[in-house]
């Protein structure tokens, strides 16, 4: 057995860079940090309106969608229904639909592969996704956004199922403004084209006008006709990165 | 909360999230639907930045999120790195809380 001389590692071509050395993979570790201490909020909530442990765990990990998941406890909380409680989680989880169409035409791979990549579809790895300024970094930020919140997301509901709140309010840390603001820095990319501007522009309109009218979950769904919008006046966006045109 | 509750929660948001990733998005393959699907994400996620800073529930409220998220928006602007961005805006609006 020859060993590998470190003169015939640095002659050959380097197929990936280090993967810490990858913004994506430190932006999704930060990321998936926050994302756990919110989630020891929710195992605190769930287990306090009547969810046992496995449950709540059930929910983190099943359903993984933290705007449904807290939907339904509230739901719950409120003295609502449990069909209630079904029906506005799967209100809120319906956009993630909508990242599957997008993030399907680069998700590549075996079926069990991609039923993962399914599951955890949702806004964080969407929008670590479509951040990337290179269309061939897409799949793998987004696979690291999604695992990295998914493994936080799970161990932080743990943290606050068993063991209580350890924290206090993570909202008196700003953590709620930390998201949005996250979110606008991760998918700035998309907006430095007009019809990505456009785009953002309605959608964000849509939301805002809808909110008074509609149930939690629907203003976001409607903003999906600000992609048409945007793409009617100003056309299809140019190809870069994960708000491009790509073929299969 | 029933078991069966939870199930269905699972189920359902799984059915979403599989019919993006294996249903529709396969058959939109038209030049005009895949530029529309590379613009749902902008458009979609400039719709939650603006519902998490502003609203609750279904009312529009404007408390210390959005000076938080503004000073965020202008670190972005500003070609701060993601870290630094998320950090900005969370001192400011829990900076804000405290002060109030």
């Amino acid at each position: 057995m020859s060993r590998t001389s470190l003169v015939d590692l640095y002659a050959r071509p380097m197929p990936n860079r280090e993967l810490w050395s990858r913004s994506y993979v430190r932006d999704g570790v930060i990321m998936g940090f926050a994302v756990g201490i919110f989630a020891i909020g929710f195992g605190v909530l769930a287990v306090t309106n009547g969810l046992s442990v496995a449950q709540t765990m059930a929910m983190s990990l099943l359903v993984f969608t933290g705007a449904s998941q807290f939907a339904a406890v509230g739901v719950l909380a409120a003295g609502g229904s449990p069909v209630t409680a079904v029906g506005s989680a799967l209100l809120l989880a319906a956009r993630n639909g909508l990242y599957g169409v997008t993030m399907s035409r680069y998700i590549t791979g075996p079926l069990w592969k991609r039923t993962i990549a399914a599951q955890i579809t949702i806004d964080e790895s969407t929008a670590l996704g479509v951040g990337q300024e290179d269309p061939r970094d897409v799949a793998g930020a987004f696979w690291a956004g999604g695992l990295s919140v998914f493994f936080f997301w799970n161990l932080g509901t743990l943290i606050g199922a068993v063991g209580g709140n350890a924290i206090g309010d993570p909202n008196a840390l700003g953590l709620d403004a930390a998201f949005p603001a996250g979110f606008i820095s991760l998918a700035a990319p998309a907006l430095k084209h007009r019809p990505g501007r456009l785009a953002a522009l309605s959608g964000a309109v849509i939301a805002v006008v809808a909110v008074p009218f509609t149930k939690p979950g629907v203003p976001i769904l409607l903003a999906a006709f600000g992609a048409a919008i945007a793409l009617s006046v100003a056309g299809a966006p140019p190809v870069t990165g994960g708000t491009s045109v790509v073929e299969r | 909360m029933s078991w069966l509750a939870v199930l269905a929660i699972a189920g359902g948001a799984f059915l979403f999230k599989a019919a993006g990733m294996f249903g529709l998005g396969r058959y939109m393959t038209s030049p005009k639907a895949v530029a529309l699907a590379g613009l749902l994400p902008p458009a979609l996620l400039s719709a939650l930045v603006v519902l998490q800073t502003v609203t609750s529930g279904s009312s529009l409220v404007l408390d210390a999120r959005a000076a938080g998220v503004a000073a965020g928006a202008i670190a972005v602007w500003r070609r701060a790195p993601f870290w630094l961005v998320v950090l900005i805006a969370a001192a400011v609006t829990a900076t804000l809380r405290a002060a109030t």
